[in-house]
């Protein structure tokens, strides 16, 4: 049971930590990192490479002509794959106005998974074999981020809506796209189901290295746009009132922002498939480590806490669990503890 | 100048503001008092642009607050709103800063600084700039958002309901400092009061609404008087001059 001194106890002991931290740094130099960001950035490095060595040389037994350039193209995407979903979660945590949502809690992914389910469904697997797998992503990219942007937009509304509409909307949405997408498995020929199945989910095991490359670039592109923007996230994390007042063209920024995050979506989901708790994972973890509210920190921490967590967990997946199990599962697993935590801490403020 | 021509919103079958025509100074305090629900907070929240019209027009020195650019409008014009909750971390500082976005955009100029600085020091938030404002009480955090608002250096700056929750030492505090506001730097103040004595005290103008239309409309002698209130909120009012102030008494 909480009790009721605990509270101020902890403001009193933030707020000591917090002074002491932000003294290197002068008050008109408000745009420098603080000391502890430099160290939450220097341990994350560290990490980042010792996660990267380990993964490289775990258990490689002399077959090195082998192992190196797989894993290497295995470290591409899991990278790809944490940015994109660390960045696509901080910007929704914004748009949101919250910090225990996330584009897949909201069903984006699921959204996804749904295009191109259909598009197999209603063009038969024969005439998706023919077209370019690239030609198919982008398809499959290009009408997710149209409908998930026309959809949370009016999700969204002009801000008035409460917390829980939201979250209620998005849990029935993202459970009605995955009912159909199952629906339509269901009544699939398993031919179809087959083919469908192999090119909707790469594995991390078999990496197709023709959509690494767009992803990479798509997720560069998200990035950059992102990092253009951050001057209006900044802003909008004070409220959707206060960015008006403050000049934000609100609509116009947030319709920008969702097409990123729906094209992260994208990346990320044909990639590995839907990974629902990481950027929640990593988004949470990134603010309690900077606390600070600029994107462009927040949203570099996350990344690397993202990657650093993707690549340390596929090596204990290979190594330790010898596959037995997927790294989503696990994912999943510590994800949702946390969910619940931050759920019970939610109510309890 | 803020002209309003003919405001109208509607919720439902509700009509909250009703066709109201208004025009506001480029100089001084105005207050907006009325019953709840009068549409004060409405009218001053669809020229703020914050909440669409459904008919009617708002312009700031010719500026149409509804179609020019969101970034032009928030030169001129500032709001503050009753303190909507942000998980923002973030200091008094750094939110002062940010009432300079219009001007530069996220890039602070030397310009800026100057302006955060002094609009700190107006508001006697010096000491308090590093703390992050979920920390602080009732009154700074309302202090600091007032030092935002500053810093955006707009010639109007609207209040809705700045008085809320603040004790009267931080209530006298902040109608002392919007009036030095409209005195020293010359703005337009207008804000939404539910205490009809400050309103009486502090402002140069008092706009009297009930069921969205303007009732009453002058300086404080014509407005705080025992028949214009009488008839605003719809009970009985003394009223009483003491040291140069009319003072309504409604407690009985």
């Amino acid at each position: 049971m909480p009790t009721p001194e605990s509270k101020p106890l902890e403001l009193h002991f933030d707020e000591a930590a917090e002074t002491t931290q932000r003294t290197p740094v002068t008050a008109s130099a408000g745009r420098m990192l603080t000391r502890r960001q430099l160290l939450v950035f220097a341990g994350l490095g560290v990490l980042l490479i010792g996660a990267i060595a380990l993964f490289l040389t775990w258990d490689v037994n002399g077959h090195w002509d082998f192992a190196l350039p797989r894993r290497t193209e295995q470290i591409v995407a899991l990278t790809i794959v944490g940015i994109a979903i660390a960045a696509s979660t901080v910007v929704f945590h914004t748009l949101t106005a919250n910090r225990i949502l996330t584009p897949s809690i909201m069903g984006f992914d699921a959204l996804y998974v749904l295009v191109a389910t259909a598009l197999v469904f209603l063009l038969g697997s024969a005439t998706v074999a023919q077209i370019n797998p690239l030609v198919m992503f982008a398809l499959n990219t290009v009408l997710m981020m149209g409908a998930a942007t026309a959809l949370y937009r009016w999700i969204l509304g002009d801000g008035q809506r409460g917390l829980y509409t939201l979250i209620l909307v998005g849990v029935v949405a993202g459970t009605f796209f995955s009912s159909l997408t199952n629906f339509m498995f269901r009544t699939m020929d398993p031919n179809e189901f087959d083919s469908l199945m192999s090119t909707l989910f790469a594995s991390f095991n078999a990496i197709d290295t023709t959509l690494l490359w767009i992803g990479g670039a798509l997720l560069l592109v998200g990035v950059v746009a992102i990092f253009r923007l951050a001057p209006q996230l900044d802003v909008l994390s004070l409220g959707r009132e206060r960015a008006i007042t403050l000049g934000l063209d609100y609509h116009r920024t947030v319709t920008w922002l969702l097409l990123v995050v729906a094209l992260l979506v994208s990346v990320s989901t044909a990639l590995v498939g839907p990974i629902t708790f990481l950027g929640l994972l990593v988004a949470n973890l990134a603010y309690q480590l900077t606390r600070t509210h600029r994107h462009v920190i927040n949203l570099a921490t996350a990344a690397l806490v993202a990657v650093v967590a993707l690549i340390a967990g596929q090596a204990i997946l290979e190594h330790v669990l010898d596959h037995n199990g997927t790294l989503g599962s696990i994912i999943n697993v510590v994800g949702g503890l946390y969910f619940i935590g931050l759920l019970l801490k939610e109510a309890r403020s | 100048m803020i002209t309003i021509d003919s405001l109208t919103k509607a919720y439902d079958t509700t009509t909250v503001v009703d066709h109201v025509s208004l025009q506001l100074p480029d100089a001084g305090v105005t207050s907006l008092i009325g019953p709840n629900g009068a549409g004060k907070s409405t009218l001053l929240s669809m020229v703020s642009r914050i909440l669409g019209a459904d008919a009617g027009s708002v312009s700031v020195e010719g500026l149409d607050v509804f179609h020019a650019p969101s970034k032009d409008v928030a030169k001129k014009l500032s709001i503050l709103r009753q303190d909507a909750h942000t998980t923002a971390r973030i200091t008094v500082q750094e939110l002062v800063e940010f009432g300079r976005y219009p001007h530069s955009r996220g890039r602070l100029t030397p310009e800026c600084r100057a302006a955060v600085a002094e609009a700190l020091q107006y508001c006697d938030l010096v000491e308090l700039a590093d703390r992050p404002i979920h920390q602080l009480s009732g009154g700074q955090r309302q202090r600091a958002y007032v030092a935002m608002v500053l810093a955006q250096d707009t010639r109007y700056v609207l209040l809705d309901e700045p008085l809320n929750n603040l004790d009267m030492v931080h209530a006298t505090g902040l109608m002392q400092l919007l009036r030095r506001l409209a005195d020293e730097k010359g703005k337009s103040i207008v804000l939404v009061l539910h205490d009809v004595n400050y309103a009486s005290v502090y402002s140069d103008r008092i706009i009297a609404m009930r069921h969205g239309a303007v009732v009453h409309d002058g300086p404080p002698e014509t407005v705080i008087t025992e028949h214009a209130l009488g008839e605003v909120y719809d009970m009985e009012f003394s009223v009483h001059t003491l040291n140069g102030d009319r003072i309504a008494a409604y407690f009985r």
